[in-house]
């Protein structure tokens, strides 16, 4: 049930009690920071005084992580890191002993331009395209593409490490877990935190054995209550708690989390005669949209990771990114590496792009925040994890100083002991000088880049700063934003025939707006249905009320761009046959969130939020090397 | 006289479903590419094993389960995560392959000996559990040279349902072939049962369950001993899949008819 059901009613619901110290959402980087920092200190201070339980005298302190995903190694990230912070915690850490990873040997940013015509280039792009393909042979230009011949060293990762996320992930559970001080339960999640007034006293599992819409059904078991001294949140982007705590505290003032983007990936195969060396890092920008971002990162034994970012600047109503991989993957330059690859795995996730300016309260009475979803993200650099595993490890070091003190986790407590710390490390100073740097995105692809380049260049003390709006504030609806190249009256049969399908409109749209049709191959370019399936994995366990929720169906049915279906990764949100409220199908769903911050319709009551919500549930990907 | 049944589940980890699996020879033999890279759960015969083994536990006083596995350490470790939360178990790993390609006989000697040190383990009161079948191999050839190592003469397989009479007599229905079931009744412990899926759902992640079962997994994982279970000395000629042609079409509230109609056409070409 989800937890606004639950409210009112005449007989709420008997739920069982677990009494702990630290209980934790969310069993990504920053969780694994936290968790192995803490883990040693108690270790080595195992039946000292100052780590025992206070739930169970005379034992170790007790903690417990909660993680949605059905086990700890189904995260997805494009992965290429600094490893700063994760190398502190492992000074001995041997690349090789995880699997697929590999230190960065070789790193390109690459200009890609469009072969095809059909994107949507600003004429002051299309002038410089033609200027580089005029000058092309004196230019490092190939397969339509110039390489850059200058990295600018904010965006540099000499030094890092390739790894997949999922294999860092597991890697990092086995170390915690053995060390027998932290219970790490995947496949379970966290509805929401308990509030007391304005305390957090821990978390409620997500009720299970219900039908799709919350009611009991065979196996019922209300989710239990976890009550803890202190909560850790570190749920991500689109975490139900984290969420549930925006809610209810709101943001700091003068921040915002206006900006995200999708970030999609595949694992490939790469074909026998692909010479890119391990640890080749690869940037993209300019296609397939220009304000789409790429990747391709080369790990041990012939497998990349390669995928594009698709942002919230992107103002078009029927903002995919399945088909735009596609087209990103075929591009000259990109395809003469991957022709003949084999798709081996598949996932998708939302990234917060508002950085430190989309930073919650980080502490309050019971609970802190760490992670993505705590504003670490370095926009400037486009580094995530490792600042995440930071944050970790500073609320650690915190959280051990307040045990060692018998203090207890009090919104002071927990801010002098760790967002103190937090805003005097590198993370701080990083993501301070990096706050704008993406703000001129919202003007377009040029003055985006510019304003990258002023705030990376002069290390943050300039920017090109943009007042921050709603996504929902950039999008044209479809005849606008076809005017030039679909007639209205097309655009209506399309719609139409799209209605009657049941199916998203982007497919039909991009045809025929001059994108190329996919030359399916069955093996790395197949239907997105097949990459559920052969790449993601994706399973639901039933028992689970579904997640995504349509909060009023009215705003919904007067909703005429209905991006959640066009955005949705998985394409588990889709029309409906009546054509009303869109339906949700859980089985297909990744979890990756897209549709919260897709939604064009405000929130009744909340113009901050859109009309979906967004849920803890389990299942999605089960894929271990994205 | 103490009461309740002394149950042991033989169950270890394979490939997580849908998965796909790349059949490999290596310098130890076969082996499945990039195994570590694989998730992996229990494997779903086993585990309906352990779901029916806590159920029966549940419903008679001074029952006791243990999970019996052979697998990769560090792989159990992560196994348990998942599975530790579904009912309450007392854990025997051992640390050794779970491969496809292991020897049934040594895989069910170690377990043999295994289930031998479990200390203060009834005899008189032991329901040996497991899969029939296996995502890996065929288990129930495993499990019954296990009962057969432990002198347990009593074996059924393919078991969907156990019922105990008031008098303590166990009822058990084989599936047999043409869709019927064997009916038989067995007066007492020991017996083997091979289940195929039985009638229970998966049990709801339990996290007090977790708790507590995780006091003593971690330990008894630090604690367990080394097994060679390889089939050395064999020399496999092939190792390969079926050949798999994949058409997908996700389709919701198809009736029954129309699948099967659609499978026959398919298959009559």
């Amino acid at each position: 049930m989800g937890p606004d059901l639950e409210k009112g009613t005449e007989n709420p619901v008997d739920r069982l009690n677990l009494d702990v110290d630290i209980a934790c959402v969310g069993f990504g980087p920053a969780m694994g920071g936290f968790l192995t920092t803490l883990a040693r200190e108690m270790e080595q201070a195992s039946g000292e005084p100052h780590v025992q339980s206070t739930v169970l005298p005379g034992m170790p302190l007790q903690v417990v992580c909660y993680e949605r995903a059905d086990d700890v190694n189904f995260g997805v990230s494009g992965l290429v890191t600094e490893a700063r912070a994760i190398r502190n915690t492992f000074p001995d850490m041997n690349p090789s002993e995880i699997p697929l990873a590999h230190p960065v040997s070789e790193e390109r940013i690459v200009y890609l331009l469009d072969p095809h015509g059909a994107s949507r280039r600003s004429l002051g792009l299309r002038i410089a395209d033609s200027a580089i393909r005029g000058l092309r042979w004196v230019l490092p230009y190939r397969r339509s593409a110039l390489e850059l011949p200058f990295i600018p060293p904010f965006l540099k990762k000499h030094g890092g490490l390739v790894m997949s996320i999922g294999q860092f992930m597991q890697w990092v559970s086995n170390q915690v877990s053995s060390s027998g001080m932290v219970q790490i339960w995947p496949g379970t999640p966290v509805g929401e935190p308990i509030l007391e007034g304005k305390q957090v006293v821990g978390v409620r599992i997500a009720d299970q054995g219900v039908q799709k819409d919350g009611t009991p059904d065979v196996g019922y078991m209300p989710g239990m209550d976890v009550r803890a001294r202190l909560t850790v949140v570190g749920d991500g982007p689109v975490g139900a708690v984290g969420q549930r705590l925006d809610e209810q505290f709101g943001l700091p003032e003068g921040h915002h989390q206006h900006d995200w983007a999708v970030g999609m990936k595949v694992v490939v195969s790469l074909p026998d005669h692909c010479d890119l060396v391990p640890g080749t890092v690869l940037h993209t920008l300019g296609y397939p949209e220009p304000e789409i971002f790429g990747f391709l990162y080369v790990h041990p034994e012939r497998i990349a990771s390669l995928g594009i970012f698709v942002p919230s600047t992107l103002a078009s109503p029927v903002r995919t990114v399945y088909r735009y991989l596609q087209h990103w993957m075929l591009h000259p330059y990109l395809w003469h590496h991957l022709e003949g690859g084999t798709l081996r795995s598949w996932g998708a996730k939302t990234l917060q792009e508002s950085g430190r300016l989309g930073e919650p309260y980080l502490a309050g009475d019971g609970y802190a925040r760490i992670g993505e979803g705590s504003g670490s993200t370095n926009v400037l650099t486009g580094s995530g994890v490792d600042e995440a595993w930071m944050t970790g490890v500073l609320l650690a070091e915190g959280v051990i100083d307040l045990l060692k003190k018998g203090e207890p986790f009090t919104q002071a407590n927990l801010e002098a002991a760790y967002t103190n710390r937090r805003r005097k490390s590198w993370v701080e100073t990083g993501s301070r000088k990096a706050q704008h740097a993406r703000d001129g995105f919202r003007k377009g692809f040029v003055t985006g880049v510019l304003g990258m380049a002023v705030s990376g260049l002069t290390r943050g003390a300039l920017n090109l700063k943009t007042r921050s709006a709603h996504p929902r504030e950039g999008i044209p609806d479809l005849n606008q934003y076809y005017r030039d190249r679909i007639s209205s009256e097309e655009l209506q049969r399309i719609r139409e025939e799209c209605a009657k399908n049941a199916i998203p409109l982007h497919d039909a749209l991009m045809t025929r707006a001059g994108w190329p049709e996919i030359p399916l191959d069955g093996k790395l370019l197949i239907s997105q249905q097949d990459a559920l399936l052969l790449g993601g994995k994706v399973q639901a366990a039933p028992g689970f009320a579904d997640h995504v929720m349509f909060v009023d169906p009215a705003v919904c049915e007067q909703c005429g761009t209905r991006l959640c279906i066009e955005a949705c990764s998985a394409q588990a949100i889709a029309p409906s046959p009546s054509g009303g409220t869109p339906e949700f199908d859980r089985e297909k769903c990744i979890h990756c969130g897209a549709c919260i911050w897709n939604c064009t319709q405000p929130r009744p009551g909340d113009r901050e939020r859109g009309n979906i919500r967004f849920y803890a549930g389990a299942g999605g990907l089960h894929s271990a090397e994205n | 006289m103490e009461s309740g049944y002394h149950i042991v589940v033989c169950g270890s980890l394979v490939p997580d479903p849908l998965q796909t699996l790349e059949p490999d020879v290596g310098p130890k033999g076969p082996a499945l590419k990039n195994e570590m890279v694989l998730p992996s759960v229990l494997d779903p015969w086993a585990a309906h094993a352990l779901y029916e083994a806590a159920h029966l536990a549940k419903e008679y006083a001074g029952s006791k389960v243990w999970l019996v596995s052979v697998g990769p350490k560090q792989r159990l470790q992560q196994l348990m995560m998942t599975v530790a939360q579904k009912a309450p178990f007392s854990f025997v790993p051992v640390d050794g392959s779970a491969s496809g390609f292991c020897d049934p006989f040594e895989t069910a000697t170690a377990l043999a000996n295994a289930i031998g040190a479990i200390p203060d383990l009834d005899r008189s009161r032991l329901l040996l559990f497991g899969g029939y079948a296996s995502a890996s191999r065929d288990a129930g050839v495993t499990l019954q040279v296990v009962g057969e190592m432990l002198g347990i003469t009593e074996v059924f397989l393919a078991v969907d349902s156990l019922s105990v009479s008031e008098n303590g007599e166990i009822s058990l229905l084989e599936r047999v072939e043409g869709g019927n079931y064997l009916f038989s009744e067995c007066d007492c412990p020991p017996l083997v049962v091979g289940w195929a899926t039985g009638h229970l759902p998966e049990p709801p992640n339990n996290p007090q369950i977790g708790m507590a079962n995780m006091r003593s997994i971690m330990p008894a994982l630090q604690k367990a001993p080394q097994v060679q279970v390889g089939a050395e000395g064999v020399s496999f000629a092939k190792v390969e899949l079926p050949q798999q042609q994949r058409t997908t079409r996700i389709v919701k509230d198809v009736p029954v008819e129309q699948i099967a109609g659609e499978i026959v056409a398919w298959i009559r070409g």
